[in-house]
């Protein structure tokens, strides 16, 4: 891991990432540690979230540590003008790591060069969100039993989606394929094609969401298409239903299969979906916090 | 020496000549160097003849030598540039540019939402590949091909 902050997921070797899987098991048998005892964390959420923020906060209180911060930039000194760094550099004063969450891309890269104490970033915008991405890791490997030669079927906003970009980097260690289901304009990126053709992985784009596509699947990766990244609304309104899965799309998928899903969800997975086994999003935040109490742990050598 | 052309630019006795200049661009070498220094001697022109690229432009800095890493910061300018370097009245040494492993401060990010335009953060970028050319920033880590580039 480049310094003592996790930023991105590119931050991460092939080591860094089995080793933070392999903690995150041993916190899933015993969340309770009181390795954070007398420690302090500043979680500092710009944007609102709740999953992420709860996540982290409970992760942090479940090892003993304790929680100053804000859930909101509205109730803080940003609201008077006060620039990132000021705010970065007074709360890294009181606190012996910092968790932060802002629309802004690569705040938090800015964060750990002004910090001196850890930062651990919890969203930049529409770049990374890593811890995101080790929850995802995780739970992959927990239900496929491995990370090696899977099919990774991503569905939705491939343009936008953080998740999925994250996703598709930590999982080039892993000789994946992929699967891109999109509309045209919310295509994956070229950026993140050349990527892996550089990698030498193999990708293939998809209009439609098929059965024949679903059948292949090991992980059918779902994505909401987020109504805030459109400036027009009529955009939004025409796409949104695009791409939803009906549980009768999986009676012929694998039986290790799963269904995984950042959350929040709209309408992309129809409720009906939420009754059969290969359904996992629930249980997919809920390894979060596993995930997130091992980040932790990494980031402050613990 | 007889036969000899003129020079539009006369000679320096002592210094750095940089040669091939795309002729739009003379400002932009002379911001990314930061030769508007009161104290420097430098003389240019601009929309000169050149078989090589058509119309040029050329500096010629006065008992001044670059370092390679700021010879370097060309390339983005235009990998065709040429450095001479000139002592009394001589060539002695020849530089081709050649772009850096990083650039640091003198490109924009043109992505609106970075950090680096919205705090006032300077700009840091890698080097992604030299051929053809793409830098990723080093705080959003949005990847920009050649065309994209913008500098400051």
């Amino acid at each position: 891991m480049k310094g003592n902050s996790l930023i991105s997921i590119e931050d991460l070797t092939r080591d860094d990432i089995l080793e933070i899987l392999d903690r995150a098991a041993e916190f899933e048998k015993n969340p309770n540690q009181d390795l954070l005892k007398g420690k302090v964390a500043g979680v500092l959420f710009f944007e609102p979230s709740t999953r992420t923020r709860l996540s982290f906060e409970t992760a942090i209180n479940r090892l003993g540590g304790r929680v100053v911060g804000f859930a909101d930039a509205k109730i803080t000194s940003a609201t008077k003008g006060e620039t990132l760094k000021d705010t970065i550099k007074m709360v890294d004063n009181y606190v012996d790591f910092i968790v932060m969450r802002h629309h802004i891309e690569g705040a938090a890269r800015y964060a750990s060069e002004i910090a001196k104490h850890p930062v651990i970033n919890a969203g930049d915008g529409a770049n990374q969100h890593p811890s995101q991405t080790m929850l995802d890791l995780y739970s992959i490997k927990k239900t496929q039993g491995t990370l090696e030669n899977l099919n990774i079927v991503m569905v939705g906003d491939l343009k936008y989606g953080r998740t999925v970009h994250s996703l598709l980097q930590a999982m080039r260690h892993f000789s994946p394929t992929f699967h891109f289901v999109a509309p045209n304009f919310l295509k994956m990126p070229d950026q993140y094609k050349r990527y892996l053709e550089v990698a030498g992985i193999p990708y293939y784009e998809h209009s439609e969401l098929t059965t024949d596509v679903i059948n292949e699947a090991d992980i059918l990766y779902m994505t909401r298409v987020q109504k805030e990244r459109f400036s027009d609304p009529l955009e939004y309104e025409r796409v949104k239903d695009v791409y939803i899965l009906k549980n009768s799309m999986l009676a012929n998928s694998k039986e290790t299969m799963k269904v995984l899903h950042p959350l929040p969800r709209v309408n992309e997975i129809s409720t009906d979906v939420d009754e059969n086994p290969k359904a996992y999003y629930f249980e997919q935040a809920h390894n979060g916090l596993f995930a997130r109490e091992a980040i932790i742990a990494k980031v402050l050598g613990l | 020496m007889t036969g000899k052309k003129e020079l539009q630019v006369s000679a320096i006795e002592n210094g750095t000549v940089i040669d091939r200049i795309p002729s739009n661009k003379l400002f932009t070498v002379i911001s990314i160097l930061g030769l508007d220094d009161p104290s420097l001697t430098m003389t240019c022109g601009t929309n000169l003849n050149s078989n090589a690229i058509g119309k040029k432009a050329i500096i010629k800095l006065w008992d001044k030598y670059l370092a390679d890493e700021e010879i370097n910061k060309l390339a983005l300018v235009s990998k065709d540039i040429k450095i001479n370097i000139i002592k009394n009245y001589e060539v002695v040494e020849k530089k081709i540019v050649s772009l850096p492993e990083s650039i640091n401060g003198i490109v924009r990010c043109v992505n609106p939402k970075c950090v680096t335009n919205c705090e006032g953060v300077p700009t840091r970028f890698n080097v992604v590949s030299k051929e053809p050319i793409a830098i990723q920033c080093c705080y959003c880590e949005k990847i920009f091909a050649e065309k994209q580039i913008e500098i400051i």
